[in-house]
């Protein structure tokens, strides 16, 4: 009996694993080295003093070298250990926006597709206005008024982001409405907000979650981009955009202050990128 | 058509008098005391009075938002904080430099773009499928002003081939003196046959340029690519091969037209986000257009100058996105129905 029953079970996670894209393996696999980093920061980094305020003024500067894998930074901090810290950072700012504007933009969203008529005419118009503004225009206005901070660049970025997403709800929502399940469950007289949540919701996530690992690098590209202007983080927080900017005069001498943070941007938001269209592309089939 | 045309054109309005409105509420979030910003820390408690009244801050907000508006319509920008100068003055000033540079971008990222989603969809699955699609998805993940400096430090602190930072070679305004009419350097250059100064402009260009340029041309790959494939599934495509058309002829030939339509509206909307992705490359390469005006309104927290700037590109990605969809109702009736 056991013997038929083991292959099976040892070819189901491989079968299932054939069916997925092979782009959103490979971003997952990525991502997932990037939030490890993130985890075991503290344990990995050579000098995990180095992702907070230490200095060492007699080893500023050091090129790579078997001590120190990417050199240390102009007070001489290891840049590998503040590349290894700052994945925690940038990762925070990417999940704390997009849970709090995908649960912003997928209530409103959903009511709006589900209500229909004037609720909808007046959140849509709303989105509008604020789709209306580049993501990075409007965090930068709104940075610029508040104090640079982690927290500011998390509320700025989250404002502009939500309204994707209660537009992206709000029609496959609508869809959702006219399909006969919703209809049986309203005749049999399942009041409304029981019918969004059971039914309508639930039917309505999948695009959005794409959506949302799409998103992440956007997000973490619009949060370093804002510590770069120096309206984010700021010292002696381990931020990958802050660390260029930091750098950013050392490049022709010291390039590699400036070129390991960057790169790191570049490849978590690939990660995300690649995840994302992997998802995307076994959606649409 | 005129019905969607009034219905377009309403929707339009509503949306730019909620970005005023949003950007007035933005700017009232200020911390400190615009007063104070303006007549400066030394200034007498009888000079701030004066102050406030000026800029009606002693007025009840609905009140403030109104004059706002009516200063908005009636050409009043504000007064920026750290040039003195009525703030449109300013953005008139700044901004054709940002186009110049941002519509170099976008030739370059229509010229590279296209072809290699024509490319990958040839070769759909196959290696130069996969490269483009990766590459693709490097040049919409780069962070733009890192990207801005690494070219800069390589190719023009470095290698010397291009020049560090400006618009042109400003010893040439002496040399040879540029008449304006467009505000436009390169295209005055152009049309004026000011050879030296069109040619040290275009050397300026190309590596800020190019910066812009990767991530419309990342997006510009892979919309060309799932338009065709998409398109080269249809009727028309069967009955091409049938006829004995070969793969690329039924690309390029009949795929391409129609396939083009959603990666021109595409780039239409690209446009207001690469004017933003450009101010962090402006501040690298001191480009004289609005990135380098916000980046230092932001140094000086100049909130006049932040609030035009907003404005000016929020009303920008507005007309873009209203123009596209008038376009697309002329071309295709199906959308005047929606």
């Amino acid at each position: 009996m056991t013997t038929p029953a083991l292959p099976a079970l040892r070819r189901t996670p491989l079968r299932r694993l054939a069916g997925v894209d092979r782009l959103a393996v490979a971003g997952a696999v990525l991502l997932a080295v990037v939030v490890l980093a993130a985890l075991l920061a503290p344990w990995i980094a050579p000098y995990p003093e180095d992702g907070g305020s230490a200095t060492h003024p007699l080893e500023a500067l050091l090129p790579p070298s078997g001590a120190h894998w990417f050199g240390t930074d102009q007070v001489g901090r290891d840049v590998l250990s503040r590349v290894l810290f700052g994945a925690r950072t940038s990762l925070l700012i990417a999940v704390a926006v997009l849970a709090v504007s995908g649960v912003a933009g997928v209530v409103l969203g959903v009511v709006a597709g589900y209500a229909g008529g004037w609720a909808r005419d007046v959140i849509m118009r709303v989105t509008d206005v604020f789709l209306a503004f580049p993501a990075l225009l409007l965090s930068l206005a709104l940075a610029v008024v508040l104090q640079p901070s982690v927290t500011t660049v998390i509320v700025a970025i989250a404002v502009t982001w939500w309204p994707w997403y209660a537009r992206l709800t709000a029609s496959v929502a609508a869809s959702v409405a006219t399909r006969g399940f919703v209809d049986s469950a309203r005749c049999l007289g399942v009041p409304a907000p029981l019918i969004v949540l059971r039914h309508v919701l639930p039917n309505s996530l999948t695009p959005v979650l794409v959506q949302l690992s799409l998103d992440g690098g956007g997000v973490i590209l619009t949060a370093a981009a804002l510590s770069y202007l120096g309206l984010g983080a700021h010292e002696p927080t381990p931020e990958w955009g802050l660390m260029v900017q930091q750098g950013q005069t050392l490049f022709t001498t010291d390039w590699w202050v400036v070129t390991f943070p960057g790169l790191a941007i570049l490849v978590t938001a690939f990660a995300f990128n690649v995840l994302g269209e992997g998802l995307r592309a076994r959606l649409a089939r | 058509m005129p019905g969607y045309l009034i219905r377009r054109l309403g929707q339009a309005v509503l949306v730019v008098a909620g970005v005023i409105v949003l950007t007035f509420a933005v700017m009232r979030l200020v911390p400190g005391d615009p007063a104070v910003a303006y007549a400066g820390p030394k200034a007498t408690a009888a000079e701030l009075a004066e102050a406030r009244r000026r800029f009606g801050l002693d007025d009840p907000l609905p009140v403030q938002l109104w004059n706002y508006v009516r200063d908005l319509l009636g050409g009043d920008w504000g007064t920026s904080l750290h040039t003195r100068q009525p703030v449109r003055d300013d953005l008139f000033q700044a901004f054709p430099a940002s186009l110049e540079l941002v519509g170099a971008a976008l030739i370059i990222a229509l010229v590279a773009g296209i072809p290699l989603g024509i490319a990958a969809a040839r070769y759909k699955g196959r290696l130069p499928d996969l490269s483009v699609r990766l590459s693709s998805m490097l040049a919409v993940s780069v962070p733009v002003f890192w990207l801005a400096l690494a070219l800069q430090t390589v190719f023009a602190s470095g290698l010397g081939w291009f020049p560090v930072a400006g618009e042109y070679d400003a010893s040439l305004d002496r040399t040879s003196p540029l008449h304006l009419y467009t505000n436009i350097t390169a295209v005055d250059a152009l049309i004026t046959g000011n050879w030296p100064i069109l040619t040290s402009t275009l050397s300026h260009l190309v590596l800020p340029a190019l910066v812009i340029a990767a991530y419309p041309a990342g997006v510009v790959a892979q919309m060309t690519r799932a338009a065709l494939i998409e398109e080269s599934s249809r009727d028309h495509a069967r009955l091409e091969r049938a006829l004995g058309f070969g793969e690329t002829a039924v690309l390029t030939r009949f795929a391409l037209r129609p396939a083009l339509n959603p990666v021109l509206s595409l780039i239409a909307l690209v446009f207001a986000y690469s004017i933003v992705n450009g101010f962090l490359v402006e501040a690298v390469f001191n480009w004289p257009g609005l990135g380098r005006y916000a980046a230092d309104s932001i140094r000086s927290l100049d909130t006049p100058a932040i609030a035009g700037v907003t404005l000016l590109v929020a009303v920008l990605y507005v007309v873009a996105n209203l123009a596209v969809d008038l376009l697309q109702g002329v071309v295709d009736p199906r959308v005047r129905a929606r």
